[in-house]
Parts: structure tokens; C-alpha cells; sequence
């Protein structure tokens, strides 16, 4: 089991979730996040006066897969945020060592789906 | 119709010399005008009224779009008082209230507000100050465009919005203020009767907005995959304060602090009341709950029917207007609009224009000379010809603001472009327009 955190454009994320579901990856978790990677974003005017933002809004998308999906989710995330700018973002693949389904008190590989 | 409501408040009393000194020696201030101090306070009263209907339509609009998109509601309602209120001074004023070329347009004659000064116009207003009556009209030339931009919020180019909305407000609102309002307008001479801009405000906004949708097409992800509202109470805010406004808009064109100014605010209020009440049981019946947005979108429709006919009906006669408003609204927003599938992002066809239709009927239906003398009866009151005639300019109204906004839009697209890309509509037009953002996610 993997543990996928994805951080990407804002204006992306419809895209992402198009494409995970054609690969029948339909649990992700999805948040709001500030970040700064190398790029400068957009910068905002505050009373006429242009203010390079240090923080750019992005959006950061958790999904917990077994084996077989890893490179399917990696594929989706990556055909539907990239547009070859700096400022796409990354996907981060972690080991999972647990997962429980409160419900039904199941765990490991049949809980996960 | 507006100068129909004349018959009150004659013998008119001179105004104090206050003014009477040379202070602006450029205008004719100087002399002892005939005014109504009590009319003249209401009017200035009425105009404020009105222009915070604009900012109130701001926060309407805001709070139904996405969160990446409230700026640019609120900027281009503001960008529209700028722009309508210079453009009324200098240009507007002349071609709608101006004196008459052939029945379709006012002359040159008022440039600059040449000659539009302290003495009263008798042909429009004949117990307040030329400018005041001036001013308050210079309000609904700024809301009707104002209505417009829910239609194609979330998705048009800034700059190109700023041309379109000083064109239309010069090629499409001036002319028909004009046949509507001003003397010698053709459907003025017609006896079309809209005591407070049924035809010149709704029924014009309503048709452009509708051509708005058609021409700028849907926003990315419609039907479907667009958010919901993203501040609901900042919508009800607005509405609240478009109540309140209206009776500025409808009291208020009465022209005068009077019985008749009374009579609009009563009927006013009770046909929003009851086109609220309306689609709340609507809501209830058919969607399971009463809705919040429903409410409001029913009152919003109520004071939109009931704004031509607001002078000229009873408030019992309001009740019923203010039904059908809901009824009718109710339908095309929830049942047609979806079968037809345009965009019309905040329903500015739904409620305005139809709203505006129904309102411009009714007053066919519901007018009656006992309310006002100066108004006609309608079919209820042994005129069946009046409906006849409230259709004729309904129709007017709809085919020349319809050709006329598809035309302009046309020229912009091919000179400025008028639709974001889509990228930025994806990002929104707060940043990618106006480079702010409406909320922080930090605090």
C-alpha cells in the first residue's frame, strides 16, 4: 500500500480528477493549501502597489492505493496537471504501513478501496 | 409615463432665495425657481436609494459566484457607476431625455448638461430642479447594464466588459429610455404605461443578458461541475438592500413626495412579499425544502414585476402580481432554463426579463385610473385594449435590445476579444483580472 500526496495548480485539480476517475480511482482527499516551490506566482496589488507574493495558492491531493493502482494515480496526476510551466507541482509516494475501515472495523488491502 | 404623475401638487410653492446668489455664475441658479422643497428632499432622497441599489446588486451577484470570481462582480458594478454616471452627464442625459428627433432619440441639445439646471422641466418633473430629476434618472441608467453582467459573470475580460458597458449604455438604454420615457418617445405616444422601468430597465436587461449568455457561451464545467454559490448570506445581504432601494426606484418615480409616491411603495412591497412568500412554497412543494436563495430570488422577482405597474395598481392588485412573478420566474429558472441549457450564469433572463414580461402584462391587466388618473384602466378594469398595447412595447423593448447587443458584442469579440482565455477562467478573474484576491487563506 502507498500513500500518494499530490501538490498542484489550482486550475488543474477538474482536470486531475477526470483523469483518476477514467482509471477508477475515486477515493482522493482534497485541500486548499499555500506553498512556495522556485516559481513566482501571481502577484497581488494591494492598493496600487504590486506585492510579489511569497505564498501561491495550490491544491493538495491525498490518495492511499495498493500496489496495482501506484502508477495508474502517478499517470492520472501527472497527464492532468501538467502544462509545462514552472509550478506544476510534485507527487510524493510514501509507504503505508495501516489502514482501518471505522465502519466495519476492516483493514489492510480490503479496506483501502 | 413618469411625467403622467404631474396632476399632484399644483400650486407649487418658490423656493427661498438661498441659492440665489452668484456662486456658479454658470448656470441659472440664480434665479427664483418654482420647486417643492418637500418634493425636491424626496427626490434627492429616491436617488440615493437607487444608486445603493448597485453596490446592493454587487453583493447579490458576489455571493452566487465561485470564491476566485467576488472581486470582479464588485468591480465591474463599481466600474459601472464610474463609466454610466460620466457618460450620462456628458452624453446620455441628451440622447434619452433630450428633445425629441423623430420619436427614437433625444437631440445634441443637452451635451454636457447644457441648459439642465436649477429651474424645473415642466415636461418631466415640474415641482424639483431640472439636475435633480437629472441625477435620479442618471441611477437607472447605471443599474440597468449593472443587471446585465450576471449573465456572463465569471468568465468576460475586463476591458472588454468596460466598452461594452459604455456602448450599450449609449446605443441600446439611451435610445429606449427615450421611446419609454422622455416626450415625443413613440411608445410613450403609443399609452404604454411603465411607471418605473418595467420595459427600459428589466425587459432591456433581461433580453441582453440573454443574448450575453448565448454569445459568450457556457462557463467551463456548466451544467454540472460549477460550485455552488460561495457566500449565500453575502446574496441575501444584496438582495435585503435591493428591497430597500426599491422603493427609491418605484416611490420614488412618482417624482414627488405625495399621495402617488405612497401608493408605489405600498404596492411595491406588498408584491415582493408576496412573490417570496410564493417561491418559498414553491421550493417546498416540488424541491422538499424552502431555500434561502429560493426566497430571495422569489422577492427580487416580485419587485421586478411590480416595478411598471408599481403607480397604477392597487395592493391587493399586487398580490397577484407578485404570485405570478414567482410562478412564472419559478418555472424558467428551474424547469425551461434547464431544458434549453444556455448559460445565463445568475439568471438575469429568468428573473428580469421574465419577470419584467409578466410585470409589463400585468400593468395591462391590472391598471386602474382610480389609483392613478393619469395612468389608463386595464383589462380588469374594462380595457382589454391596454394589454394590447404593453405587449406592442414589450416587444419593441425585446427586439431592439436583443439585435442591438448582439451586434456590439459581435464587433468587440473580433476587435478586443471579449471572453477570457481559459486558463485564467480556470484560475478566476480576481487574479488573473484585477490581481487581488477576495478572501486570504491565511490569517
Amino acid at each position: 500500500m502507498k500513500y500518494i500526496i499530490a501538490i498542484i495548480q489550482a486550475d488543474r485539480l477538474d482536470e486531475v480528477l477526470e483523469r483518476l476517475t477514467e482509471k477508477e480511482i475515486h477515493l482522493v482527499t482534497v485541500s486548499n493549501v499555500l506553498g512556495r516551490g522556485r516559481q513566482k506566482g501571481i502577484a497581488e496589488v494591494y492598493r496600487s502597489h504590486t506585492e510579489a507574493g511569497s505564498l501561491l495558492r495550490k491544491v493538495k491531493l491525498e490518495v492511499a492505493v495498493n500496489e496495482e493502482f501506484v502508477q495508474p494515480t502517478i499517470d492520472a496526476i501527472t497527464q492532468g496537471a501538467r502544462t509545462g510551466n514552472i509550478g506544476d507541482g510534485k507527487i510524493f509516494v510514501l509507504d503505508l504501513k495501516q489502514c482501518v475501515r471505522i465502519r466495519t472495523g476492516e483493514t489492510q488491502n480490503v479496506a483501502i478501496g | 409615463m413618469r411625467n403622467a404623475m404631474l396632476w399632484l401638487r399644483v400650486p407649487l410653492r418658490a423656493l427661498p432665495p438661498l441659492l440665489a446668489t452668484a456662486a456658479w455664475p454658470t448656470t441659472a441658479f440664480a434665479q427664483e425657481s418654482p420647486t417643492d422643497t418637500g418634493d425636491t428632499a424626496w427626490m434627492l432622497t429616491s436617488a440615493a436609494l437607487v444608486l445603493a441599489m448597485t453596490p446592493a446588486l454587487a453583493f447579490f451577484y458576489g455571493g452566487l459566484v465561485r470564491r476566485k470570481n467576488i472581486l470582479s462582480v464588485l468591480m465591474q458594478c463599481f466600474m459601472i457607476i464610474c463609466i454610466v454616471t460620466l457618460q450620462w452627464v456628458l452624453l446620455g442625459y441628451s440622447l434619452a431625455f433630450g428633445p425629441d428627433v423623430m420619436g427614437l432619440i433625444g437631440s445634441l441639445a443637452w451635451l454636457g448638461l447644457k441648459g439642465v439646471g436649477a429651474a424645473p422641466n415642466a415636461d418631466y418633473a415640474a415641482t424639483i430642479p431640472h439636475t435633480v430629476f437629472m441625477f435620479y434618472q442618471c441611477m437607472f441608467a447605471v443599474i440597468t447594464p449593472a443587471l446585465i453582467l450576471g449573465a456572463f459573470a465569471e468568465r468576460m475580460k475586463f476591458s472588454a466588459f468596460c466598452l461594452f458597458m459604455l456602448l450599450w449604455a449609449t446605443v441600446v438604454y439611451d435610445p429606449i429610455c427615450h421611446w419609454v420615457w422622455a416626450v415625443g418617445g413613440f411608445i410613450r405616444n403609443m399609452g404604454a404605461l411603465d411607471f418605473a422601468g418595467g420595459t427600459v430597465v428589466h425587459i432591456n436587461a433581461g433580453i441582453a443578458a440573454l443574448v450575453c449568455a448565448l454569445v459568450l457561451g457556457k462557463r467551463q464545467g456548466y451544467p454540472g461541475k460549477i460550485s455552488p454559490p460561495h457566500n449565500l448570506p453575502f446574496a441575501v445581504l444584496g438582495a435585503g438592500f435591493l428591497w430597500f432601494g426599491w422603493f427609491g426606484f418605484n416611490a420614488g418615480s412618482a417624482l414627488g413626495a405625495n399621495s402617488l409616491a405612497g401608493s408605489a411603495f405600498l404596492a411595491t412591497h406588498v408584491a415582493a412579499a408576496s412573490a417570496g412568500l410564493t417561491w418559498a412554497i414553491l421550493d417546498w412543494k416540488i424541491n422538499a425544502h424552502a431555500t434561502v436563495l429560493g426566497m430571495i430570488t422569489g422577492v427580487v422577482a416580485g419587485l421586478v414585476a411590480i416595478t411598471p405597474a408599481a403607480g397604477f395598481v392597487g395592493p391587493i392588485d399586487a398580490i397577484w402580481i407578485g404570485i405570478g412573478a414567482a410562478i412564472a420566474c419559478f418555472l424558467f429558472v428551474a424547469v425551461i432554463k434547464v431544458k434549453l441549457g444556455y448559460d445565463d450564469s445568475l439568471d438575469v433572463f429568468g428573473v428580469h426579463g421574465i419577470g419584467g414580461i409578466w410585470g409589463a402584462l400585468a400593468t395591462g391587466l391590472w391598471a386602474s385610473t382610480e389609483i392613478n388618473p393619469a395612468g389608463a384602466n386595464g383589462l380588469f378594469y374594462g380595457n382589454p385594449g391596454l394589454v394590447l398595447i404593453q405587449l406592442k412595447a414589450v416587444l419593441a423593448t425585446a427586439i431592439f435590445s436583443g439585435i442591438v447587443t448582439f451586434v456590439l458584442l459581435k464587433i468587440l469579440d473580433s476587435v478586443t476579444g471579449i471572453r477570457v482565455s481559459e486558463q485564467d477562467e480556470r484560475i478566476g478573474l480576481d487574479l488573473t483580472q484585477h490581481r487581488e484576491a477576495g478572501y486570504t487563506q491565511l490569517d
